[in-house]
């Protein structure tokens, strides 16, 4: 009989992902509706002394899988260790964040032991009648939402966004176990080699951790009007700029910091849209901010349908005032 | 090289809505293409051909309307098409979809898969790898560049902070991004062809060989939709709309209250 939640702990270079503590923390919620436990399942080599860190985050326990041939991602060994934890634990549910391990890595051990996958998950809820796992996905870039269900296999198995699900604050005084799961590997685990890891410096910051988001659309006009007002608001602020697709294909602003469906789902406690119309696909990435603030010339923008405080107004004109009054008043308190 | 490249046709849009009353898609008017991660992997399929040698086969699932899809991809150079459709296969989650294009792709001889990355309609990612598992080969996801060396190839994958350079044997599948390539438009002459030569269609009667009646169509599903709807917007918040100095100040204001200046 299946039991119990289970979460892909997914770590790079020995860093376990931001994506993971979320799980963990909506996985603690899901579980204790269902009176069950939460495990995390930590696959990689030399991770023993982190293991604890999911345990603050709110899981019972971890399952540690590791050799050598795990220090960096494969899909075949990747899979074998996750298949075998399965095989071995039997989980009610299996979580997986929905990054680009994550959507390699899923479907593949969802095939092999002939479970369902719901991709791309922003909520995941118990049914109180069944106990099954409700999982809801946007399709079609977001224009509609499903529900999904499996009902006859296990585990139900999900990808979720990063950014979608809220880590809990770690507790250190938490208590749980770290068990050692020894899966034998060789070279047949390996049939794809890898030659050369290219690591990508990181030239801006991830706009994922930020407090406070100044985010700019098509609104803004051109690049230097985006960062002449912009860069000085969010350094008022203390927060960071971000941008909309549009002035990401525009060229004002580099992918990594876009906001939205095709890019990074964020919440920060602050997010003031900058000339942003608020198509359905942007805010599908930002709706889950605390306070959101909208400036736009244009009195029908859909970002005033989802914005605390709508502001009509040119950003041109105001932006540079707005970022005075809040310096005058930072000075004067 | 045996090539085979599997395709779906999509709506030529993510703007589509829900019908209030069936709750069902309108695609009514919406032109349909080929998606467009998928089109990548025609366009790379008929440069590997072009630098070795061998054939391209695209294999696409869908209702009979795929045709054109497949004749498309006729005319932009490919050498085969292979419709899959019988009603039997329709309501599949990506499980049964990857189970029964598995199950067609084992009739056929190849060395090398490709699939897009994601449909734009589903956006799942899934179907790729789920047919690689089926078929026992590896895959490489979120491929951005493909070279061909004595026999094996040479792909680089594309995470978030990091590509990963490998090297795979054949067989194998690659699932690749719309940004691998500018894929080729169709030519007359490919046209003319692409009329001229016959689309395969092969229903559950085709491949019974290889086909489990257990893992097609709605009750093959490991997964069902329980329901769906349009989102629900947040709901607006204040709106003003006054001179600039007045919201100046009034931004101010509700950035103090909340603590967040």
């Amino acid at each position: 009989m299946s039991k119990n939640v289970y979460v892909f702990a997914e770590q790079r270079d020995g860093n376990i992902q931001k994506v993971a503590y979320e799980l963990v923390g909506k996985a603690r919620e899901l579980a204790d509706t269902l009176d069950e436990k939460v495990y995390a399942v930590l696959v990689g080599q030399g991770m023993d002394a982190q293991a604890g860190s999911l345990i603050a985050a709110g899981a019972d326990g971890v399952v540690l899988v590791q050799d050598e041939m795990l220090a960096e991602y494969t899909t075949e060994a990747y899979t074998k260790a996750v298949v075998e934890v399965i095989r071995e634990k039997g989980p009610e549910i299996f979580l997986i964040g929905a990054t680009a391990i994550g959507r390699d890595l899923a479907p593949r051990v969802s095939a092999r032991i002939h479970t369902g996958l719901t991709a791309d998950c922003t909520g995941l809820a118990i049914d109180e009648a069944s106990r099954n796992l409700l999982m809801t996905r946007p399709a079609f870039g977001g224009n509609i939402m499903a529900t999904i269900v499996c009902e006859d296999h296990r585990p139900q198995m999900a990808t979720v966004r990063p950014g979608v699900m809220k880590a809990l604050a770690a507790d250190s005084t938490r208590t749980g176990e770290v068990e050692e799961l020894k899966v034998a590997f060789s070279a047949a685990d390996m049939p794809v080699e890898v030659v050369e890891v290219i690591r990508e410096e990181r030239t801006s910051v991830d706009i994922t951790e930020a407090k406070v988001l100044v985010s700019g659309g098509r609104g803004m006009s051109d690049a230097e009007n985006f960062n002449a007002l912009l860069d000085p608001l969010a350094e008022v602020l203390g927060g960071v700029v971000s941008g909309s697709r549009g002035a990401v294909d525009a060229g004002w602003i580099d992918h990594e910091c876009q906001v939205g469906q095709t890019g990074k789902t964020v919440r920060p406690d602050l997010y003031l849209a900058c000339g942003i119309s608020g198509a359905i696909q942007h805010v599908a990435g930002m709706e889950g901010a605390e306070y959101i603030v909208a400036v736009d010339k244009n009195d029908g923008a859909p970002i005033f349908d989802i914005a605390d405080l709508g502001v009509v107004g040119n950003v041109d004109t105001l932006l540079p005032k707005l970022t005075e009054a809040i310096k005058e008043y930072k000075e004067g308190k | 090289m045996k090539i085979v490249v599997c395709v779906k046709q999509v709506p030529d849009t993510t703007e589509v809505r829900l019908d209030p009353v069936t709750n069902t898609l309108i695609r009514d008017g919406v032109p349909s293409i080929i998606n467009p991660d998928d089109k990548a992997g025609i366009e790379a399929a008929l440069r590997i051909k072009e630098e070795v040698g061998g054939t391209v086969t695209i294999v696409s699932m869908g209702p009979p309307q795929a045709d054109v899809a497949l004749r498309e991809a006729l005319a932009m150079g490919a050498d085969d098409a292979i419709l899959i459709s019988d009603r039997a296969f329709g309501g599949a989650d990506t499980w049964a979809t990857s189970s029964t294009i598995a199950a067609a792709l084992k009739k056929l001889d190849y060395d090398l898969i490709i699939t897009g990355r994601q449909a734009i309609d589903g956006d799942t990612a899934q179907v790729g790898p789920q047919i690689a598992e089926h078929l026992g080969i590896p895959q490489i996801s979120y491929v951005e560049d493909i070279k061909v060396e004595d026999g094996t190839l040479l792909v680089k994958r594309k995470f978030e902070d990091r590509s990963h350079l490998l090297r795979a044997k054949l067989p194998c599948l690659l699932t690749c991004l719309s940004e691998l390539n500018e894929s080729r438009y169709m030519s007359i002459g490919g046209i003319f062809r692409a009329y001229k030569k016959d689309v395969q269609v092969w229903g559950l009667e085709d491949m019974k060989d290889t086909v489990d009646m257990a893992n097609i169509g709605l009750k093959g599903s490991p997964t069902r939709v329980r329901k769906s709807f349009t989102k629900q917007a947040k709901g607006a918040g204040e709106k003003i709309n006054v001179p600039e100095d007045e919201a100046v100040a009034i931004i101010v204001s509700r950035l103090a209250e909340k603590h967040l200046i």
